[in-house]
């Protein structure tokens, strides 16, 4: 039987429903290098359970999972690291950042430290706070499957010339502007 | 006698300075005689310093904010424990950026790989970190930072949030 009707009903419903079963069947793979990974466990564990959500079955395998975790703070050595591991998942995949760290670098403006890690992968959500609280990575899984749902991937956003996934608008913005923003 | 005596007795004249304050005791050397004191206070059995337990430097450069001056830029330090005698001492070892032998770049002291093996990391990190050679250490090479990082971090130098080219974004 071909999946193509002539009004597509066919093909679009039977897309909607994989996504459904894809947000609700969510293989993470915990990439825990920081002290947010403490609070990736309290999200984790029974008490805020992110079984709920079908997300409680961390694969510490990436070609066994589709959304990739990263949680605590990327540094230059393990930046080669992060990106083979994302790298190595199957499509379809989805990144989160968890904690600034992994969102902008934070407050380690150092030698060190990878200013965001949607500077080496694309990201699809991130979850600011040091560490966020359990309801704040809920929050942003929750996002995380509506936009499973809907299909979308910040992967297909990626510019392979400006080697990032950060919104156009964003490559060029730095820090400094940023304070000049906040002053002016 | 306490350590520092010892080393007051032996090499007199190679000491720049000491300072002791309820058994924390330091003697600041001259870099020329480094190994010798090192030797002297690993092979003395009243002293039996077997512990070599950390080595590491300092950047004097702006120090206070630049209302000091010193004549020399890094100190390199090193801390020596005697597990049988349950004492310590600390060695402090001036160099300086300008004073460097032989036109090289960088100041250089002797190693202290051949009487302590863990001496090996700790050298290594200082020069990672502070771009200070070791005479006579088997392997210099960056042990934290990649080998394509460009600088030494921790000079006081070394702009804090200088990006380097491996990974951006540049600044
Ligand atoms: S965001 Fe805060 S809690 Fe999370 S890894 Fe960074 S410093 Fe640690």
């Amino acid at each position: 039987m071909s999946l193509n009707s002539p009004t597509g009903f066919f093909s679009t419903k039977i897309t909607d429903a994989l996504n459904w079963a894809r947000k609700f069947s969510i293989f993470q793979y915990p990439f825990v290098t920081a002290c947010c990974g403490m609070e990736y466990m309290s999200t984790a564990a029974s008490h805020y359970d992110v079984d709920r959500f079908g997300a409680g079955f961390p694969r510490f395998s990436p070609r066994q999972s589709d959304v990739l975790f990263v949680v605590g703070t990327i540094n230059h050595k393990m930046a080669p690291v992060l990106k083979s591991v994302y790298d190595q998942m199957c499509e379809p995949k989805w990144v989160v950042a968890f904690g600034v760290c992994t969102c902008t670098g934070g407050f380690y403006d150092n030698y060190s430290t990878v200013q965001g890690i949607d500077t080496i992968i694309p990201v699809d959500i991130y979850i600011p706070g040091c560490p966020p609280r359990p309801e704040n990575v809920l929050d942003g899984l929750m996002k995380l499957q509506d936009k499973i749902q809907k299909g979308e991937q910040s992967r297909t956003l990626y510019d392979p010339n400006a080697k990032t996934g950060r919104p156009a608008e964003l490559q060029k913005y730095t820090i400094t502007q940023h304070i000049k923003n906040i002053e002016s | 006698m306490t350590p520092l005596e010892k080393v007051q007795e032996k090499f007199g004249k190679d000491i720049v300075e000491t300072h002791a304050f309820r058994g924390d005791e330091t003697a600041v050397i001259r870099p020329a005689s480094l190994l010798a004191v090192a030797k002297f206070l690993k092979d003395t059995p009243e002293l039996d310093f077997n512990y070599l337990m950390d080595l590491t430097a300092v950047d004097y450069l702006f120090f206070a904010g630049g209302r000091i001056q010193k004549e020399f830029r890094f100190e390199v330090v090193c801390h020596f424990y005697s597990i049988k005698h349950n004492h310590r001492l600390r060695l402090k070892v001036q160099v300086d950026d300008r004073e460097a032998p032989d036109g090289r770049k960088h100041p250089e002291v002797d190693s202290l790989t051949s009487l302590w093996a863990s001496a090996d990391w700790y050298e290594r990190e200082v020069w990672d970190m502070y771009g200070i050679r070791f005479k006579g250490h088997p392997n210099l090479k960056r042990i934290l930072m990649y080998e394509e990082f460009v600088g030494h971090a921790l000079r006081k130098d070394y702009p804090f949030d200088k990006r380097q080219p491996l990974i951006g974004p540049q600044n």
